[in-house]
């Protein structure tokens, strides 16, 4: 299962990068996480379709311009349907071509599996990625500007008037690498095979 | 010259391509082994992004910015092909790598041994692509200033790569939590070097 015991971020260390610079709040987290499934589904497709005919040695290049191409046209309808959300993405849709699970997988998997299969496989893993970054997402909007999804959370309880302040730590860089760090902490106390030596 | 070094020393240490921007987060996990390995791989992304950058600088401005083209004659000033950026950049990374294999394997056979199995990784590493849409979003002013922020990023590349290493290295000799051990640990450990940091916000020269 992509889900959980190889998840692409937590387990197989994989796009790690987008993953920790979009999830300052939901929102973008929620759009990233989207467009990479998206990207990773039909990348996979595209080249299980196409593996009996890309000569090997060369494989890598015709994978770049296939991710790439996808890419550019997912940067292109975001920045069309959704300006404000491609604005705080800024780089990090560009990124996504040499996002690791896009290349991984195809890599891993497509290369050898039928398109099906292949589409299920990025389907999976892109919900595996997806899930990380909700839980970054939500955990460090909530603590660090005490909103969800942009919902004043924090002031409709009332928790500013009792002397709560926001956690500004949270939404800077070194939180998340510390946050990432927790997560695969819980996940391998609660499953001891995933454990290094 | 100032504006040279303000660029390059705030793109080492304040903005710094691991710890402000993930970026080439895939192989500072997998390779900060041992400081040796480290070393070598970034040396090597220092290098490539010093090539390429200045090369999709170029190409941004001559070729695919809105009005680049006015060069080759006035009716073709309102073109825009800034949408293809990142596919050109992608594939101008992607060539280089290869042609700075080839060089290095035929005139200095040490280095390619020592850089060899590193250089096609780079090819897909953030932290090279990263530094081009870097340049391109900030629109640097000259040739000057994107050599300053290329070298000044690889710079800080290696800087972080080099430091977790060497903490990982003594890291082997203290008593991890068993579920902590490996990746969890690294993580942890660089958020805290993103701390130190981030004292360096502000530094202007």
């Amino acid at each position: 299962m992509p889900w959980s015991r190889q998840n692409p971020v937590t387990v197989q260390v994989l796009g790690v990068c987008s993953c920790l610079a979009v999830t300052a709040q939901l929102k973008p987290a929620v759009v990233m996480a989207a467009s990479v499934t998206a990207v990773v589904m039909l990348s996979n497709l595209v080249i299980s379709l196409l593996r009996h005919t890309i000569p090997p040695r060369i494989r890598i290049i015709v994978q770049l311009v296939v991710v790439a191409t996808l890419v550019v046209v997912t940067d292109q309808l975001l920045k069309a349907y959704a300006y404000d959300v491609s604005r705080q993405l800024s780089v990090y849709v560009g990124l996504i071509i040499t996002n690791c699970i896009v290349m991984g997988r195809l890599e891993a998997f497509a290369m050898t599996h039928g398109p099906w299969e292949s589409l299920l496989d990025g389907l999976g893993n892109g919900l595996g990625y997806a899930f990380i970054l909700v839980v970054l997402g939500v955990v460090r909007e909530l603590f660090g500007s005490g909103t969800l999804w942009g919902f004043p959370v924090a002031e409709r309880l009332g928790l500013y008037r009792l002397g709560y302040e926001n956690n500004g730590l949270f939404v800077m860089a070194p939180m998340a690498l510390i946050l990432m760090g927790l997560v695969i902490w819980l996940q391998r106390n609660s499953d001891s095979g995933l454990q290094e030596k | 010259m100032g504006a040279f070094f303000n660029i390059l020393v705030r793109s080492v240490f304040v903005d710094n391509m691991i710890f402000a921007f993930f970026l080439g987060m895939c192989s500072y996990l997998a390779v900060s082994k041992t400081v040796k390995t480290s070393f070598g791989l970034g040396v090597a992304v220092t290098f490539v992004l010093l090539v390429t950058v200045p090369v999709n600088y170029l190409i941004d401005r001559y070729l695919l910015q809105p009005g680049a083209l006015r060069w080759v004659s006035e009716s073709l000033a309102g073109v825009d092909l800034s949408f293809l950026s990142l596919i050109v950049f992608i594939a101008v990374i992607a060539s280089i790598v290869q042609m700075v294999e080839m060089v290095v394997e035929r005139f200095s056979p040490a280095l390619y041994n020592a850089l060899g199995v590193f250089l096609p990784l780079i090819a897909v590493n953030c932290a090279i692509m990263g530094g081009s849409l870097f340049m391109q979003q900030r629109a640097y002013g000259s040739l000057t200033e994107v050599t300053a922020f290329a070298l000044g990023s690889g710079t800080g590349w290696l800087l972080a790569i080099v430091g977790i290493a060497a903490i990982r290295e003594k890291l082997r000799y203290s008593q991890v939590p068993a579920a902590l051990r490996g990746v969890g640990v690294t993580f942890i450990i660089t958020g805290l070097m993103g701390m130190a940091f981030m004292a360096f916000m502000g530094f202007k020269i």
